[in-house]
């Protein structure tokens, strides 16, 4: 009896230590940019239009590096949503059962790839083949970086929809089928509607993944913060910041060193938003039926 | 009556439309899988040969190898299994058979839902900060795989809670009625029953951290490291030794990633040919996954 409560008290210890992880998070986040949010100012880091935090005359405005994340994401999501969601409802009403059985984990594959790896591709395949159609491209930009960014984001989106779309009673279908409608309006009129907030919450993760991806930007899309809205130009993300930085070595306690973790409060703030929406989302889906 | 007959051949070539669309979506996916592993081939794979896998990283394009980013990521991965394997799993039997529906358990549940989506780079930022300097770890393999554990711990946990939610009720019922404790029911008959989805999720968890970068940049790591950690085991008693541990490493992400950041196409190459060892890599331990789900389902029917 003695080992069984022993066992339980160890087993308790495992399950918190993952609320350890994030409340080193949290904590490191916050105690290396009180410094940095100390000598800058929270009106400057927001609204100046100029991130140079390495150079003599420093700048802190975090502005270009949302915005270069914001640009990146949205390319992102132009490829991954239409994409995923017309794969969701091929595979959840369309393919036959054996061959969804196959082609679920093959797209699968497409997350399970390292980013480096699709760094690489959208640096010395995608971009070469872009600036044959746009010959005035930069060999850094977002154009390719997000569109590499989408179909990595694509089996995310389309395997949480399609799990959504199978959860919808068939019931429903059989009614649209009874009225005279065809397969694809049952699936868009019908089916799509009924699933939205699984679907949406699939749409959230796919954001929450683009917002934090790291290697594709950096590689790919320029480590120059610029503050646009055009994808065919360069520009640094945050991640791409923090990643940039961090091969430098940079002293503990300087203010670069810093500005990483400010850097980090933002990306992770943005990040927790998708998430507790996508968490919210999924629970509302798993409920409704 | 025509044009009801018109209306239904219009929908049936709409359905078909959208068919031949999906196929097309679909396949966009699978092209592109097709085509990042025909571009690193063609680039890549004649550099491949024994001196590659054997050589140190050089200035000369023509001589680097991938020895140093090889063991560094083997050794990486070990102290990864060891603290995330043990702690998931005890994580995930934890919240799937002893935890009570209380406010402490929603909040772990919603926390570990919550760090699957917190992007890698922040956990490499956690780690500068609590592994390299308030422990002072520096940027060793200790630290590397610390990191690596804390990024795939939620993905062992969901495994185990999946794999032990299967185990029909009548299972523990049975164990309880002939008189075994719950750690007895959970240790000889819960996790051995669900072993194959926990081996699963653990090698998908070790396949994302073999290809992580971003975490491994942040806390400092470098990339230009030409020489071996040392041996984990000694000539002499006790036979085995830790120093590795705090050794200075590179891993195999990290060398494509210094390789494809320079000017010089002849690193590219080199970059390709790495490329092509990490995704052989992260390929082989997802299909040996799906194999290992796929021969689950079909030896245990409950």
């Amino acid at each position: 009896m003695h080992s069984d409560r022993a066992a339980a008290v160890l087993l308790w210890i495992a399950a918190m230590s993952s609320v350890l992880i994030t409340v080193g998070i949290v904590a490191v986040l916050v105690l290396e940019s009180i410094p940095f949010f100390s000598h800058v100012g929270l009106g400057t880091f927001l609204t100046d239009t100029q991130w140079q935090p390495l150079f003599a005359d420093a700048r802190f405005g975090i502005l270009p590096l949302v915005c270069g994340t914001l640009v990146t994401t949205v390319t992102a999501l132009a490829v991954a949503m239409p994409v995923g969601t017309v794969v969701a409802i091929y595979l959840s009403e369309f393919a036959p059962h054996r061959l969804r059985e196959i082609l679920k984990p093959v797209l699968e594959l497409l997350s399970a790839v390292p980013t480096v790896v699709y760094g690489y591709f959208a640096l010395l395949t995608v971009t070469p083949v872009l600036q044959k159609v746009f010959p005035d491209l930069p060999t850094f930009n977002m154009l390719g970086a997000g569109i590499v960014m989408g179909i990595m984001i694509v089996p995310y989106v389309s395997s949480l929809s399609e799990d959504a779309m199978r959860g919808v009673p068939r019931l429903l279908r059989e009614g649209a089928y009874a009225m005279g409608a065809n397969k694809i309006l049952t699936a868009l009129k019908v089916v799509y509607p009924a699933a939205l907030s699984g679907i949406g919450s699939s749409y959230v993760l796919g954001i929450s993944r683009a917002v934090g991806e790291t290697m594709i930007v950096a590689i790919a899309a320029g480590m120059q913060p610029n503050l646009t809205c055009n994808p065919a130009e360069p520009a640094a993300t945050i991640t791409a910041f923090i990643v940039q930085v961090s091969q430098g070595d940079l002293p503990h306690g300087s203010i670069g060193y810093q500005s990483i973790f400010a850097a980090g409060v933002v990306l992770f703030a943005m990040t927790l938003v998708f998430n507790i929406a996508g968490y919210r989302l999924r629970k509302r889906f798993r409920e409704a039926y | 009556m025509r044009s009801i007959e018109r209306t239904v051949a219009l929908r049936l070539r709409q359905d078909r439309w959208f068919h031949v669309f999906g196929v097309l979506c679909t396949l966009l996916g699978v092209a592109t899988l097709c085509a990042l592993l025909g571009s690193l081939l063609l680039d890549g794979l004649g550099r491949i040969d024994w001196s590659f896998l054997s050589s140190f990283p050089s200035r000369r394009a023509g001589q680097a190898g991938i020895l140093s980013a090889l063991v560094g990521s083997l050794l990486v991965m070990l102290v990864t299994a060891a603290v995330a394997v043990p702690l998931g799993i005890a994580a995930g039997v934890y919240l799937e058979e002893y935890a009570r529906k209380n406010r402490l358990t929603a909040i772990v549940e919603i926390n570990i839902a919550n760090l699957a989506g917190v992007p890698s780079v922040i956990y490499g930022l956690m780690a500068l900060g609590v592994f390299v300097y308030a422990f002072g770890f520096g940027h060793s393999i200790l630290t590397a795989g610390l990191t690596l554990a804390a990024l795939i711990l939620p993905i062992v946990i969901v495994a185990t809670r999946e794999a032990l939610r299967t185990i029909p009720r009548s299972i523990r019922e049975a164990s309880y009625a002939l008189g075994a404790t719950k750690w007895e029911t959970v240790w000889h008959h819960l996790l051995p029953y669900s072993m194959g989805g926990i081996a699963t999720g653990i090698i998908i968890g070790l396949s994302r951290a073999i290809g992580e970068t971003a975490p491994l940049v942040t806390i400092g790591a470098l990339a230009y490291i030409a020489f071996l950690p040392d041996a984990p085991f000694t000539s002499e008693p006790p036979f085995v030794s830790f120093a590795w541990l705090q050794s200075d490493f590179t891993v195999l992400p990290m060398q494509m990633f210094n390789w494809v950041s320079r000017p010089d196409p002849a690193f590219h190459a080199n970059a390709a040919a790495t490329g092509v060892v990490l995704i052989a890599i992260t390929l082989s331990m997802n299909a040996l996954a799906i194999f290992v789900r796929y021969r689950m389902r079909r030896s245990i029917k409950w």
